[in-house]
């Protein structure tokens, strides 16, 4: 019991970190056309590659310096950063929704349900899932929406997965039988019953999936192959930064921080959010 | 007047043919404590299971019959059957602990029955869930209706899973080893409430036990089972004075007596288990016969 509370207290700062992290990139993403201290897509060529502001040769009002068009990378970032964000709420809650809720089916009723939602999990599986979504895209055509659909078609099956185990568990649980012999309907007893005790599993993979998602957003980008090139998003950023390496190594290293933070922010939050949300873990 | 449960010549098998339970006959009166003894794997799990409707989907029913007060399950559709279950019977399980759902709060869990099933109103439900912990001694209700299972100690998780089979005043509650997880101190109060329930609220009892001492305390009839047959059957008092097979005696002998737990501790002698393998034999051969 004491044990657990220890647990609960030494969980909260990484709750608070990266809750606040997303928190900041979110309102900034948000808020660009406030926040952004530029016009993300203003050229000027007397600008170009300025250095970030603690370097000699900075100028005011371009904080992280800019890219080789003259561009304000700071300003550049908080606006990729709502297309990372509508793409990994979009995506994540769509694979979400199908993944868990085959995942729940397959646990709870077994059977030919369970073998034939496992069959198609498993064949899906077998894809290497950058190569699908370059495939999908390329299928799809590019575009804020089927990067979206990309993803959930990719990644569904990680929810699935999870959620069967994690339901069929359950569902050998006593509690279960009990409400059986109480006379509950079987769809009554895997939402009311069954579904409750999986939501935090379910919460931690969705965090997981948002952060997934960025970063494959990312890697969508960087190959030339997401929204259309005249929005920054970060994996776009990151591919012009790796052109200018040497002659302006921050165009290419703060989106890769950006990116990286804020991917472990996303899979440290649902861990935290997990722990929070079970009842006996807490 | 119909028995409470009437369960007859019912044969259960395993996939891979073997009988698990070899037509069982058992019969409980409204109001009155059966208990079923039995060696581990005997089936006594599994004809509490049969009983609810829950056998586990590997084990199918070849023969025999369950009637619940003349009711016969076998021949109900499966939602009438739900039904008729549901409202008839209740279960004291042996794992307090997952058998209450660990993200439910003990108040919601204990009402709802009695609100979706039954369909009675909140306010209803609620009197009467106090009422029930009142009856278990439960002296905090507010606390533990507002608790999560694991903030309970076990005794008081058994003792709000016996409000909860009571409150719904079932005509037949089967007990599956209701006090094995707990410990020693806590065991015997749990047995106490549950009598004093049974005998306020007048509630039938198949009371699932490998414990002779529990059996002689609080039941008037006795089966003894063996590998999934029942191989005597008697009033408590008479199969203490005179246990009739050879299974029963052995058992009685095996039980440790609390002025001597060593000197009388004897294993199942092997010709007692040579007879009953005999006589587990022939019945299968008997049974065999006239099902091809
Ligand atoms: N799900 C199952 N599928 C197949 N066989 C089972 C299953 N559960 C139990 N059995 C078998 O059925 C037999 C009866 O088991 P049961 O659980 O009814 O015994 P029990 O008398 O309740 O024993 P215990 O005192 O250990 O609880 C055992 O031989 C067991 O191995
Ligand atoms: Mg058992």
């Amino acid at each position: 019991m004491d044990e657990n509370r220890a647990q609960g207290r030494s969980v909260s700062p990484r709750l608070w970190l990266a809750g606040g992290w997303l928190l900041l990139a979110l309102l900034a993403a948000i808020f660009a056309p406030l926040v952004a201290p530029q016009d993300p897509l203003a050229q000027d060529l007397m600008l170009e590659r300025l250095p970030p502001f603690w370097i000699d040769g900075a100028e005011p009002g371009y904080w992280l310096g800019t890219d080789s068009l003259g561009r304000d990378l700071l300003s550049r970032l908080i606006f990729g950063g709502r297309i990372a964000f509508i793409v990994a709420f979009a995506a994540a809650f769509a694979a979400c929704l199908v993944g868990s809720t085959l995942g729940l089916v397959a646990g709870y009723f077994g059977g030919w349900a369970d073998r034939i939602i496992s069959r198609i999990v498993d064949v899906w599986m077998a894809f290497p899932p950058v190569l699908f979504a370059i495939l999908l895209v390329a299928v799809l055509g590019t575009g804020l929406s089927s990067v979206i659909l990309a993803i959930a078609i990719i990644d569904w099956t990680r929810f699935c997965r999870v959620i069967r185990a994690e339901t069929m568990g359950q569902s050998r649980m006593d509690y279960v039988e009990n409400a059986r012999i109480a006379g509950y309907g079987r769809i009554g007893i895997m939402l009311r019953e069954v579904l409750p005790n999986v939501v935090p599993s379910i919460v931690a993979l969705l965090s997981l999936e948002m952060g997934i998602a960025v970063i494959v957003e990312a890697i969508l980008s960087f190959v030339n192959l997401s929204i259309s090139t005249d929005d920054p998003t970060w994996g776009g950023i990151i591919a012009e930064g790796r052109l200018s390496i040497h002659q302006a190594w921050w165009v290419l290293v703060f989106p890769l921080i950006t990116l990286i933070v804020t991917v472990l922010s996303f899979s440290q939050f649902g861990e935290a959010l997990k722990t929070r949300f079970d009842p006996v873990l807490r | 007047m119909n028995a409470c449960l009437d369960i007859r010549d019912l044969s259960a098998v395993l996939p891979n043919g073997q009988r698990v339970l070899r037509s069982v006959s058992l019969a409980v009166q409204p109001g009155e404590v059966r208990a079923l003894v039995g060696e581990s794997g005997a089936g006594k799990t599994m004809i509490g299971k049969a009983v609810l409707g829950v056998l586990p989907s590997s084990v199918r029913i070849v023969e025999g019959d369950i009637r619940l007060e003349g009711e016969d399950l076998g021949r109900l559709q499966p939602k009438a059957r739900r039904t008729l279950i549901g409202a008839r019977t209740a279960l004291i399980p042996q794992d307090p602990l997952t058998a209450l759902n660990p993200s439910r709060r003990i108040g919601s869990q204990m009402t709802d029955r009695l609100v979706r099933i039954l369909g009675w109103n909140g306010e209803r439900a609620d009197t009467r869930i106090r009422q029930l912990l009142d009856e278990v001694q439960i002296r905090d209700p507010d606390r533990v209706l507002k608790s999560y299972p694991h903030e309970l100690s076990g005794g008081m998780r058994q003792r709000v899973l016996i409000a909860a089979a009571f409150a719904a005043e079932p005509r037949l509650i089967v007990a599956d080893e209701p006090t094995t997880a707990l410990d020693v101190t806590v065991q015997k109060q749990i047995l106490r409430l549950i009598v004093q329930l049974q005998r306020e609220h007048g509630t039938a009892i198949l009371f699932v036990t490998h414990d002779l001492g529990v059996v002689a305390k609080i039941s008037q009839k006795v089966s003894v089972l063996y590998a999934g047959k029942v191989v005597e059957e008697a009033e408590t008092a008479a199969l203490f004075a005179a246990p009739q097979h050879p299974y029963t005696r052995a058992l009685m002998a095996a039980t440790p007596r609390y002025t001597d737990p060593f000197a009388s501790l004897k294993p199942v002698d092997d010709a007692v288990l040579a007879g009953l393998a005999a006589e587990i034999a022939a019945a299968d051969q008997a049974w065999r016969r006239p099902h091809g």
